[in-house]
This record gives C-alpha cells, structure tokens and sequence, in this order.
C-alpha cells in the first residue's frame, strides 16, 4: 500500500521533485566544472610554482581537505556575508563546493604531472618546444588521461556532498524530498527514492567516464 | 660565422659541491663525428647535455655556429637567456636519448610532427609530408600510425631519431642510443646513424659500443674524471693508446 501512496505522493509533487534533480544537477555541474578549472591552475603551482606562491596553496590545499565539507559551506553561507560579500545561499554553495572540488583536483593534478617521466619534457625542449608548448602538447595530455578515474571519483564525490546544501535552505534533491516527506510521512519509500536518484547521476557519470577513458586510450 | 660549428671552450659544471666537467674544450667542423667514451661517471653525457641545455652550465662558453648558448655577457656579467631564446636555439641540435622518449599519446608520425608544427611553425600537410619521408628514412614509414606502446625498442628508437632529423638540425647529439635495447635490436639503429654518418651529418655520440665508435667516428675522445683524458682518430686511440688509463678502458670494454 505505501509503495503505490508512495508514487502517488512523488506524481502529484512531481515538478517539485524535479526541481529538486534539477538544482542537484546545476549545483554539481557547475561546481565540478569550476573546481576542475581551479583545479587544474592548484595543480599547475604546486608542480611548477615558485617556492613562495607554492607555500601558500599548499596551505589552501591542505586546509580545504582537511576541513569537512559541511563547515566549508556554513562558512561561505554565513562568514562571506559579514565580511560584505553577499551571495545566495546556491550561489554561497557552489563558491564552497567549488573550493573543495579544486584542492582535491590540484592535488590529483600535481600528482598526474609529476608522475610523467622527466624524459618526456627533455625531449620536447630538445625539438625546441616552450614550456607552455610542452605543457599543453605533451604533458596536459598524458597527465589528463591518467587523472581520468580518481578525477570521475571527485566528481560523484562532489554530487553526494551537494546534499549539504539543504542545510543552507537550497532546495537540491534531499531538501525537495524532505519537504514531501513531512507531508506525507512516507520516509522510508521517498528516501529510498531520492538515493536511488543520486546513485544514477553518479553511475552516468561512472559511465560517461569510462567511456571517455575508453575513447582516449592510448593503443598499446 | 665561424668555420667551427660546435666550440666548447673552458666548460665548467657543476652538481652542488661535485664538479662533473672540469674545463672541457672541444670543436667539431661540419660533417665531423666525433663520439665520446669513457667509463659511467666521467661526465660523457654531462657534456652531450650541455649542448643543448639540457643541463646549464657555470663556466666557459658553448657555441653553435658562433652563437652561445642559454646565456649572453652584459657588463661583464653572466645572464641567462629568456625561455622563449633558449627553446630556439635547442631547436639547432638535435637530440637521440637513450630511452628514446616518445611522446606515448602520439602516433609515430605525430610524434615527428609536433616539433615541425610547434617551433618551425608548418602547415599540417607539410609537416606531414617531412615527417613520412623520414620515417621512410629510417625504416618505419609502414608503422606511421602506430603508437610507442606498439613498437619495438629498436623500432622506436629509429622513430626518435626521425623526430630529431626531421627538424634539420645542425648537429645531432646520440645520447647512448643503443644502451636500453635488446642486443638483437642494437644494430638496427646503428645502421640508422651510420647512414646519417655517410651523408655528412655532424654528429656528437656518447656510446657504450666500441666497435661502432671506431666504424663511425673520425674522431674518439676519451672522458675520464670531467676531463679530456686522450682524443684523436679512432684507429689510432683503439690500437695504441698512448695512456694507461685508456688502455685499461678499452680492455675492459673487450674491445
């Protein structure tokens, strides 16, 4: 009986509910791609920055994985809007979801860079090649599809944690889900619901991911 | 310009408190072969890499048709030069590693390519075709489109010294080209630079094989603790070596 007052209850809330997935989908795109850009520039100082500027974003990676997500967020939410910055609770979200998503890029990136030979730069440097040439065309490339798994892993990190957002009052999946639920009570069946939602988000992006890994594989 | 296309004068260099070459001074004309020997640690390829910078040095002067390289006197003081001039006047050697350093995401064709592309600024088809006519050089214009990860050591090695050629540089540097193949593979690739010999490229080898120093070179020099310890033509350092210390060598390189 609750599984079909279950449905029911999803099919009459149904344009909340998908606004919710839509939110959830926005929130995470935007910070994975922002994070992943950020990222990449993280990585790029802590392999080639100078020892100064390097110190510092150690730090602002180390401190941002070290910190749970959860404080990230009321951080921006609430400390931002003191010091005049003011944002929107979704915009405040994704400023922190961005920020943790690209520690944990630049420190994959970093770890990507350095783990190609240092032949590989040699030799482009001997056919005359500039840093940024070499950069772009022989280790970006090589560096990327290494980072391809771990990076994808992130990435479903990153739409789990969206779900903190509600505590801010955005109306991602969970709080759309939430709010159906003190309706109607049917916890159990709409919380299974909203994980089974989460899960195919990520297991897309599993696949679009190994699918890319699939595509760029270098022959051998 | 000068009639000496390579001038090594008083090259000093240094790896923190250990001073790896101690005054080196070495010329090559056009066409020369000149290969350097000596055992691990006398600063063979130290030297090969100061060429093109891949190592910088401290001290004294190395010229590529009279232009020095990675560093200019302003007021009497030593700079080094901007990236950007640096990148260009590598372009002038051309270099061979010992393990070969493919790029692995790129063709065997993309690999000869890139440098065409990239530092002489070519069109695609153009690059194209000069990179197809020196993998045809060296034997492996059928394998043009396979990757590093598809090819033998020798195989690949060949493709390397094709991405280097195609750039018509000035001189070649082989930094112990054969050291990382399989013996059956070795002669392959000697066959390559001994072609490349006979056609009047200049050539700078660090090399393990004796025999092939003597067949290719029309001058050995011996590197023995960051010096020149004996040089002259191979045939006469091979069969009289007029030191100890190169006649040790040379029998315990079964030569």
């Amino acid at each position: 009986m609750e599984i079909t007052q279950a449905l029911n209850a999803i099919w009459a809330t149904r344009f909340a509910i998908l606004d919710g997935i839509w939110n959830t989908i926005q929130i995470s795109l935007l910070s994975i791609f922002l994070g992943t850009l950020l990222g990449v520039v993280v990585g790029l100082i802590l392999t080639y920055g100078h020892i100064a500027v390097r110190v510092v974003i150690r730090i602002y990676t180390d401190f941002l994985r070290g910190t749970p997500v959860f404080v990230l967020i009321l951080a921006c939410f609430y400390i931002l809007s003191v010091i005049g910055v003011d944002l929107s609770a979704f915009q405040a979200g994704v400023f922190a979801l961005t920020l943790f998503c690209s520690s944990h890029v630049g420190e994959i990136v970093r770890g990507g860079l350095q783990a190609i030979p240092k032949g590989q730069t040699e030799a482009a440097m001997s056919i005359g090649l500039t840093f940024s040439e070499t950069f772009f065309s022989v280790l970006l490339p090589q560096a990327l599809r290494q980072i391809l798994p771990t990076w994808v892993n992130t990435a479903t990190e990153i739409v789990k944690a969206s779900t903190l957002l509600s505590i801010i009052g955005v109306v991602e999946l969970l709080l759309s889900v939430q709010q159906i639920i003190s309706r109607t009570f049917l916890s159990l069946e709409l919380y299974f619901f909203a994980g089974f939602v989460f899960f195919l988000i990520n297991f897309a992006i599993e696949k679009g991911g190994r699918y890319i890994e699939r595509k760029v594989a270098i022959p051998n | 310009m000068s009639s000496e296309l390579l001038q090594i004068k008083n090259l000093h260099k240094r790896f923190g408190d250990l001073e790896v070459l101690k005054g080196i001074d070495l010329t090559m004309k056009h066409g020369d072969v000149v290969s350097l020997i000596g055992s691990s640690g006398s600063g063979k390829t130290t030297l090969l890499r100061c060429v093109n910078l891949l190592e910088d040095y401290e001290e004294g002067v190395v010229a590529v048709e009279g232009e020095q390289i990675g560093y200019k006197n302003k007021a009497g003081r030593r700079i080094r030069l901007p990236e950007k001039e640096i990148a260009r006047q590598r372009a002038m050697t051309g270099m061979a590693f010992q393990h070969f350093n493919l790029f692995p995401h790129m063709s065997a064709i993309r690999n000869v390519m890139l440098g065409l592309v990239k530092t002489k600024k070519m069109a695609k088809d153009e690059a194209y075709a000069i990179a197809e006519k020196w993998l045809g050089r060296v034997g492996m214009l059928e394998r043009k489109d396979h990757f590093p990860g598809q090819l033998s050591g020798g195989q690949q090695q060949r493709v390397a010294i094709a991405r280097a050629i195609a750039m018509n540089p000035k001189l070649m540097l082989f930094d112990e080209v054969t050291s990382a193949l399989d013996p059956e593979l070795v002669n392959e690739v000697l066959a390559v630079i001994l072609d490349l010999a006979k056609e009047g490229m200049t050539m700078l080898l660090v090399t393990h094989e004796m025999q092939f120093a003597h067949d290719v070179s029309n001058r050995v020099i011996f590197m023995q603790d960051g010096r020149i310890g004996e040089e002259g033509p191979p045939q006469e350092m091979f069969k009289n070596p007029k030191t100890e210390r190169l006649s040790e060598f040379l029998k315990s390189s079964k030569f």
